[in-house]
């Protein structure tokens, strides 16, 4: 059965902007903007980007952690986008998120049972002996040992901190995780046993992942289909592979190729890597057009006053990108959209 | 080592490094050598808590004493041993003949002094230009560095420039004395990739218009094997493995080494339906050693790895390893 446990569309999330002694909105930083996908129950979807592409927003959006600007949500057949914080409370067991920085997520007066347990506490009604029950088996899933149920946040290790954070994400049987960046904080030899562990549990408790990372090779490994967002929106959405071997969109061509690979052969080949040249443009004042028309290596001359449609360009693989449009707008962009030709960096003239 | 053409501009020999603390005594650097030729890269990989940025900080005194104590070894820059000479002359090498990367641009940049104002303090101070030279050598630095408009942005104040600028501007800092020695501390990791990508292209490119000597401390194994020539892996305080980079990562000899090698996923090649692990947690450092660091997560640790720490030994043409059951020499392990 694929029947999507997560469907999100034309997600917006505008913080507004206030300015002036009497702090009027002058403009809203579009951290999300107009974003859908569907998530199936018991996948994996990676969300990937640079810092600022409002990934973090996106996933805390999806989840109702805050008031969203527009759009649609359903997780497990409801619609939850336009729903009070309070009715939403009935919600929150079936979805819930494992947060970057353990250490800022952990309660450092709570022992790791309350931090646990809480959950339980506010949503079930069981006894006290059926919560410690309950944590200790959650201790055993995640791997922690069950005698430090009575230390504190600040005895563990950062993999171990994650591992409690995970341990509290599962207390109430959720179907829905999102993980936001679970393993940026952590040491090289530490990330895969996070990762490990996920994907065990993935397998074990048939969840469903939003797995937000800006490491590209890690949402490689656990991810089954991946969305590529720059600026508020998704530029490409596709299966894992697809997206890794043929990328349609020139911004996961540049990503995929600005990642060092840890094998000096292929970093020899690499010299002739994409390298994008400035900085990602400011949310609050997006260019026109495409947002990616500013750095785009193959910018043709509709990208900067139309914003390309965000559509299924093979099935299953979805791109914003005015080169695979079906009716090209003009005879001139035809030279761009041989595939294989790629603007060479400019490495003499440096901007 | 073997071909002996240029000297070292750097060398230094069984560093050892203490921070004496309340419960004792921490031994963060344990007999640390290396060496860095005129041009050449040197990359120091290590996980948190493995010594690296101690070891460097601690070659220029960068490090507060007390707590941290320089216990023995020799720093030898262009011969003159930088472990002996006086606080004074320690300045005056500092960010002149050694220059410093550090990860986070926007902590060891002011904030309340203009970026201008930031590159021309060394240039001053070491080079003795008055300020009219010194503001050109400045806008020269930032054009060197790929800032645009460099002229327009001397009295811009850090907060105005991106992540990337920002780190531009402290390479411009770092090589505003043209420094015999660079060393870059993390310099991308705070860093998203594709800015990562132009900051690793502007080293590659200064690299051979200056040919100083850079020693580049990273814990992602990506960055180093596309800009290293030589390798040093650190683990617990020491280093484990040396060698030049296309042995280090085709022919590991150090099972740590190897482990880490494999527990990182790539984006591209063949993808592992699991990722191998290095179980347990990284050592915390604590009286000097007297075993193997690496021997708790150690698949093949026996007794001896349990009694006895072990040294660098030569295991092949400049490549060296701290392990009494270095791994078997394999002809290929491939981009698995």
């Amino acid at each position: 059965m694929t029947r999507p446990l997560v469907e999100v569309r034309n997600l917006k999330m505008h913080f507004p902007v206030h300015a002036g002694i009497l702090r009027r909105q002058v403009g809203a930083v579009k951290a999300v903007d107009g974003v859908s996908f569907d998530i199936v129950e018991g996948e994996t979807l990676g969300l990937v980007g640079e810092s600022g592409c409002g990934k973090s927003t996106c996933g805390r959006a999806v989840l109702r952690l805050y008031d969203i600007t527009d759009g649609e949500i359903i997780v497990d057949g409801r619609a939850i986008g336009q729903e009070s914080q309070m009715s939403l409370r009935t919600m929150r067991p079936t979805m819930q998120m494992v947060f970057q920085d353990p250490q800022a997520s952990l309660n450092p007066r709570m022992t790791v049972g309350a931090i646990i347990g809480e959950p339980l506490s506010e949503h079930t009604r069981m006894s006290r002996a059926e919560r410690i029950a309950r944590v200790g088996e959650l201790m055993d899933q995640v791997g922690l040992n069950r005698t430090f149920v009575n230390r504190y946040p600040h005895e563990f290790s950062g993999g171990q901190r994650q591992r409690i954070g995970i341990a509290r994400a599962l207390a109430l049987n959720p179907k829905f995780i999102v993980c936001d960046e679970p393993i940026a904080a952590l040491d090289v030899s530490i990330q895969a046993q996070v990762v490990n562990l996920l994907e065990e549990l993935q397998g074990r408790l048939g969840l469903t992942y939003l797995f937000i990372s800006h490491d590209l090779s890690m949402v490689r490994h656990i991810a089954d289909r991946v969305a590529v967002m720059y600026l508020g929106k998704l530029v490409e959405l596709a299966p894992r592979d697809a997206l890794y071997d043929t990328p349609l969109h020139p911004y996961t061509e540049a990503l995929l190729s600005a990642v060092p690979e840890p094998d000096p052969a292929k970093a020899g080949q690499k010299r002739d890597r994409i390298v994008l040249q400035g900085d990602v443009p400011s949310p609050a004042n997006p260019p026109d057009g495409c947002n990616f028309s500013t750095r785009c290596p193959r910018v043709m001359e509709v990208c900067s006053r139309i914003d390309p449609e965000f559509r299924e360009v093979q099935p299953g693989h979805w791109a914003a990108c005015h080169l695979h449009d079906s009716i090209r707008p003009s005879g001139t962009t035809r030279r761009h959209t041989e595939a294989t030709t790629m603007v060479e960096p400019n490495k003499e003239s440096n901007p | 080592m073997p071909d002996g053409d240029t000297r070292n501009v750097l060398e230094v020999r069984g560093l050892r490094t203490v921070f004496e603390t309340r419960r004792g005594e921490v031994h963060a650097v344990n007999s640390v050598s290396f060496e860095v030729k005129p041009g050449e890269l040197l990359g120091v990989v290590g996980e948190s808590g493995s010594g690296k940025s101690v070891t460097m900080m601690s070659l220029v005194g960068l490090l507060p004493s007390p707590p941290a104590e320089v216990r023995e070894g020799k720093v030898l820059l262009d011969g003159e041993d930088l472990l002996q000479v006086t606080p004074a002359r320690l300045r005056d090498i500092r960010g002149s003949d050694v220059g410093f990367i550090f990860q986070d641009p926007m902590t060891s940049l002011n904030p309340v002094f203009t970026v201008g104002f930031q590159i021309m303090e060394p240039v001053r101070r070491h080079m003795g230009l008055n300020k009219k030279q010194a503001r050109a050598r400045a806008i020269e630095l930032l054009e060197l560095v790929g800032i645009p408009g460099a002229a327009g942005r001397l009295s811009d104040y850090p907060h105005q420039f991106s992540g990337g600028m920002r780190q531009r501007v402290m390479i411009a800092i770092a090589l505003a004395c043209d420094p015999k020695v660079l060393i870059a501390d993390e310099p991308t990791t705070a860093l998203d990739v594709t800015i990562q990508a132009q900051i690793l292209e502007i080293i590659e490119d200064l690299r051979s218009k200056l040919g100083m000597a850079i020693v580049w401390i990273t814990h992602d194994l990506g960055v180093i094997a596309g800009i290293a020539d030589r390798v040093a892996v650190m683990y617990g305080g020491q280093i484990v493995e040396h060698a030049e980079v296309f042995p280090l990562f085709n022919d590991p000899r150090h099972p740590y080494t190897r482990a880490l090698l494999k527990t990182i996923p790539t984006v591209s090649g063949k993808r592992a339906a699991k990722l191998q692990v290095i179980e347990g947690q990284p050592p915390m450092l604590g009286a000097a050693p007297t075993a193997c660091a690496f021997r708790d997560r150690c698949p093949l640790a026996f007794e001896r790895c349990h009694a006895e720490n072990p040294q660098r030994e030569t295991v092949g043409p400049g490549h060296d390893v701290a392990c009494f059951h270095p791994l078997a020499h394999t002809a290929k392990e491939g981009a698995a």
